[in-house]
């Protein structure tokens, strides 16, 4: 082995679910198997800031993520894992605030303080916007917030990141590398510009401020392209610290980032494909010195199946170990440099990618081009695009749309088994567990923070003092972001989805004109047009799927009601109501369709709406899928059906059928 | 105004109608979109049966794409909740396609806190006609009239293709966007002439909102108006910070008691019906047909005194009269 190798970047798997003591136990056995880092998954309702025993949480706790509602919930996660050493990623934004808070509270119990933290809080509401979800106050407020935990950090903890620029979610919605460039530059552009406006930023400190932006990438199975893509945003990142903020610091001006590999790309037909997929992606990002990544988290070979279990992660974990000690790939100065090939494509992404930000910023930056829906607006396009050509077999995906043939794979032979099941009494532990809390705490200091807290988000102070000494004081999750979403109110960001269909204009294939044919003749029959509701219910943010359904669905002739995501069951069968739709969709990948799913369709049957049908789709282990069909609903899609004409096809039937005269 | 109704299904959906029972609403909304012409006669006698029914006020809001209607309507809408009026509003989408595919996508801007029992959203796809309203946007607001206490129709337009909203609302808001053009834009695109209320909206960003009210109401000094007698309200506010709602709202109501006490409602909506039965029977017949038309048979006349039918209705039994003179006239 060579003397001189060079340090691995920081080997993380992205886990937590059903409680803290869980999450805290399967911690502790990834880093004795060798993880060098932790990357923290919380719940729905934590990332949404609602407590688990909220109206809104029901069906949803524990089930993607750890649940934190307060400072013992996060002692007990991080129990025996000494903060000061540890170095934690929390994917975590609207309330990245708060759990930073809960966070240094936590390190100081242990003894330690924020000054010795290292790791990083998500923080990019931007893309929550556009591609995750998980946002609740409207952009101004949420840009404050930010750039508060930005100033704060930057002298109170200056070994931490208090914000990853993601553009990773972008690609996951459909990004073209270009856009991922330019949109994430577009991002961190709005981030550095409203941090700036602030007074007591002196040269020195944007200087410094600008060093602790990092980024979290994607890296797509066209891993040379994702390679350059790497080098290209380095570049265009040191180009912008010059020129934009007049940055002369090389080691500030040097573009930090994580990378997860894409999981859009995993697919749930021939599920061990998947594991050559991470394999490959992986190497995208770490064969080049020059564009090799921090950090990097692997998903799962079953990811499209549900969540992974340990085995499933520790495969994954042991691709990132034997790329990192067992092959040469950290023995060699930059393998690329001087290649022609690279430079060339590194260039061509480059300068599209500028152009594109330029638009970005000639309208105004990130935050409008958030708010007028121009960049969900692209991305819902180029994903439109994506899905066409798999539908068409212009891009092969083996064992998808080509290489179909297969024996039975062994991984999947225990069916349901082959997934994670989150025990269904966590949420009812969790809520038992929080009344307790609740019970114990000092309640006068609790409401004493509060008070405190609102006060001083009115007087325009910074959050975070308050926010710690409120954690301290024992309040909750839930209790936090009310006092926020009183003074801030709720924002709910454009679908992108009507512009986005408008403009897809292109040669319709053959099958497609034979759907709206047949659209055209059951809407004669009905006597109006065949109109759908597309929609999303519970806190769930995979728009994706339903997207691009309610895109196909315009495609092929249908009137198409899509409200967007995070409804609740009432708001959905509301809405069924008054738009009076034929059939009503719902998608649904959070893994709280058993509990969202069927509430619908009893209250569909409750306000006399029985008589519509209801399909679903998502990430639907079978048995779950047997159990929707017993509680009534017509038919369940997962991403194996990737056909989407043959889906509005099927769906035609359904209401043919139901109105055979 | 009516007696007992009769015992029929239609009679008894229009009961339900008028009660505000939202399930019954929603299937009338349907039943009168329905095309087969074996179910007219439900239709019409279901328009019939509320026709006259109900006063509650019209409001028309338009504008550019993007000016601000849908959300400055969650806004409204939260005002009037605060006030317990119930509301219908009516979305009308331009976006339809050849295919006859249509996005509906507006409701996401209605916050949650406003989908109570007292409101009610439908979005309809403009088809059918070119640019303008179709006939079962007119039809629809009917319908809803009878169920709430104030109805709502978003539409986009900008200036003269608004003519088709005047004929189916009581009062119009304009909603502006700020810095949208000079005064002789606002001018040569026919703006100043049909809305009775201008909302220059987005105020929060900046001064341009001030300007453009000023421009507005001094181009609006110029004349030109539909209703000489009424100088619009210009108000300037912000629909997303909810600025101005209550001025707007105040505006509304002021404007109504006008059209009550002018006899101006009166007026418009006898016009607006004869316009909507004129309008139809143009798209069906054409302007030969319609000149068939005479003496008691005269649109207007005809409209004017049978104030208890269904624009639907008229227009279908004028539709009649037209193809029998036209088959005279073959003949
Ligand atoms: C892309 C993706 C994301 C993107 C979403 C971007 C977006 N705006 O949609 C990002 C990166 C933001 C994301 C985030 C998260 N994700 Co994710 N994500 C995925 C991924 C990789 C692909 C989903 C997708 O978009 N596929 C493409 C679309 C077109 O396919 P589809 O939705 O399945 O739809 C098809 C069918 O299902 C069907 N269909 C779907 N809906 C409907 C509706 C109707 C009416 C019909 C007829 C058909 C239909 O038709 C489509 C055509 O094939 C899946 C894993 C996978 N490979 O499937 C995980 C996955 C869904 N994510 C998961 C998780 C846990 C998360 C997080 C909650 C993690 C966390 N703790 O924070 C976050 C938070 C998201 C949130 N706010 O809810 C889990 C869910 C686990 C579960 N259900 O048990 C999955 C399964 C990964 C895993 N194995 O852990 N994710
Ligand atoms: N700054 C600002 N933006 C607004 C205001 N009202 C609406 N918008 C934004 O303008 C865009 C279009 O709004 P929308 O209500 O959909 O317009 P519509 O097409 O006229 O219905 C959205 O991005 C809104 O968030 C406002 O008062 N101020
Ligand atoms: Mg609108």
């Amino acid at each position: 082995m060579s003397p001189n190798r060079d340090r691995p970047w920081l080997i993380r798997t992205y886990s937590g679910h059903s409680s803290a003591r869980a999450s805290n136990a399967l911690y502790r056995s990834n880093l004795a198997k060798g993880q060098t880092g932790l990357s923290v998954a919380f719940d729905l309702p934590t990332q949404t800031g609602y407590d688990s025993d909220h109206p809104l949480a029901r069906g949803e706790v524990g089930k993607v993520g750890v649940p934190i509602s307060h400072i013992d919930d996060m002692e007990c996660l991080f129990q025996e894992i000494p903060l000061d050493k540890m170095n934690t990623s929390m994917t975590i934004n609207a309330t990245a605030a708060w759990l930073l808070s809960l966070y240094i509270a936590t390190a100081e119990r242990q003894g330690s303080t924020s000054v010795a933290l290292t790791g990083t809080t998500q923080n990019d509401i931007v893309k929550e916007y556009l591609s995750r979800g998980t946002f609740v106050f409207p952009p101004e407020a949420s840009m404050r917030l930010t750039s508060e935990m930005v100033a704060y950090t930057v002298d109170h903890a200056p070994r931490w990141n208090p914000i990853n620029i993601c553009s990773y979610h972008l690609q996951e919605a459909g990004a073209t590398p270009v856009q991922e460039i330019a949109y994430a530059m577009a991002n961190a552009i709005s981030v550095l510009d409203r941090v700036r406006e602030n007074e007591e930023v002196d040269d020195e400190t944007l200087s410094r401020i600008f060093g602790r932006i990092s980024f979290f990438l994607n890296a797509g199975i066209r891993f040379v392209e994702e390679m350059c893509k790497c080098r290209a945003m380095t570049r265009l990142w040191a180009e912008i610290g010059r020129d934009r903020y007049g940055i002369s610091d090389e080691k500030m001006l040097r573009l930090r980032y994580g990378v997860q590999v894409n999981s859009l790309g995993l697919t749930e037909a021939q599920p061990e494909n998947n594991i050559v997929r991470i394999a490959l992606e992986a190497l995208g990002v770490t064969l080049s010195k020059r564009a090799r990544t921090r950090s990097l988290q692997l998903p799962a070979w079953n990811e499209a199946l549900g969540l992974p279990r340990p085995w499933d992660q520790q495969l994954s974990l042991r691709t990132q170990q034997i790329l990192a000690y067992e092959t040469d790939l950290l023995e060699y100065e930059d393998l690329f440099d001087g290649s022609h090939v690279v430079e060339k494509l590194t260039a061509e992404l480059l300068s599209t990618a500028r152009e594109e930000l330029q638009t970005v910023l000639d309208m105004g930056g990130a935050v409008v081009a958030v708010e007028n829906a121009y960049m969900k607006q692209r991305l819902v396009e180029s994903h439109t695009k994506r899905l066409r050509a798999i539908e068409s077999g212009e891009l092969v995906v083996v064992g998808v749309n080509e290489y179909q043939e297969t024996v039975e794979s062994p991984l999947v032979e225990g069916g349901s088994e082959s997934i994670l099941k989150v025990d269904e009494s966590a949420e009812r532990e969790q809520i038992e567990s929080l009344e307790a809390f609740r019970n114990r705490r000092n309640s006068d200091e609790a409401s004493r923070a509060l008070r405190l807290l609102e006060d001083t988000v009115k007087s325009g102070a910074n959050i975070m003092p308050v926010s710690i000494e409120a954690a301290k004081a024992g309040v909750t999750t839930g209790e936090w972001s009310e006092v926020l979403r009183n003074i801030f109110g709720e924002y709910r960001a454009p679908t992108g989805v009507a512009a986005a269909s408008a403009s897809s204009g292109h040669e319709a294939s053959a099958e497609v004109e034979r759907v709206r044919a047949r659209v055209d003749d059951v809407s004669s029959r009905l006597g109006r047009r065949l109109k759908i509701l597309v929609g999303k219910p519970g806190l769930d943010g995979h728009s994706n799927g339903a997207e691009q359904i309610a895109v196909k669905a315009r495609d092929v002739g249908m009137e198409v009601v899509y409200d967007g995501i995070r409804l609740t069951p009432q708001e959905i069968v509301q809405s069924a109501r008054d738009e009076g739709v034929h059939i009503i969709g719902l998608s649904i990948l959070s893994g709280s369709h058993c509990v969202l799913v069927v509430d619908v369709v009893e209250q569909l049957r409750r306000a006399g709406l029985g008589e519509i049908p209801v399909v679903v789709g998502g990430i639907i282990p079978g048995d779950d899928a047997e159990e929707l069909k017993k509680a009534g609903v017509v038919r369940v899609y997962t991403p194996k059906d990737f056909d989407l004409t043959r889906i509005m096809s099927e769906i035609v039937d359904v209401v043919s059928e139901l109105n055979a005269v | 105004m009516q007696s007992e109704p009769p015992n029929d299904p239609e009679h008894a959906l229009a009961a339900a109608v008028t009660r505000g029972d939202l399930g019954s609403l929603s299937e009338a909304l349907n039943q009168i979109d329905d095309d087969r012409p074996e179910n007219r006669e439900a239709a019409l006698a279901l328009l019939d049966a509320i026709e006259g029914h109900s006063r509650s006020p019209r409001i028309g809001v338009t504008g550019a794409p993007g000016a601000g209607k849908s959300t400055l309507l969650d806004a409204l809408v939260a005002g009037l909740r605060e006030r317990d009026r119930s509301i219908g509003i009516l979305a009308v989408d331009p976006s339809s396609q050849r295919t006859g595919g249509a996005l509906l996508g507006d409701r996401m801007r209605l916050s949650s806190s406003a989908r109570d029992s007292g409101v009610f959203l439908r979005s309809l796809a403009a088809r059918d006609q070119l640019g303008g309203l179709s006939e079962i946007t007119g039809a629809s607001l009917d319908l809803m009239q009878a169920a709430f206490d104030i109805v709502f129709v978003e539409t986009v337009g900008v200036g003269q293709s608004e003519a088709g909203v005047i004929d189916i609302v009581d009062s119009l808001i304009f909603v502006a966007q700020p810095a949208s053009g000079d005064l002789i834009q606002f001018m040569k695109a026919g703006i100043l002439e049909w809305p009775d209320i201008f909302f220059v909206n987005k105020s929060d960003l900046g001064d341009a909102a001030r300007r453009t009210s000023a421009e507005l109401k001094a181009g609006l000094q110029l004349g030109g108006r539909r209703d000489p007698d009424y100088t619009p309200k210009v108000l300037c506010g912000s629909a997303r910070d909810a600025l101005g709602i209550d001025e707007l709202l105040e505006a509304i109501d002021e404007h109504q008691q006008y059209l009550e006490s002018s006899g101006q409602g009166d007026i418009r909506r006898t016009s607006g019906r004869a316009a909507r039965v004129r309008n139809t029977l143009m798209t069906r017949f054409g302007r030969y047909g319609l000149e068939r038309l005479t003496g008691p048979f005269e649109v207007e006349t005809y409209v004017g005194e049978k104030s208890h039918s269904s624009v639907e209705r008229l227009a279908d039994e004028l539709g009649l009269r037209i193809m029998k003179e036209l088959g005279r006239d073959v003949a």
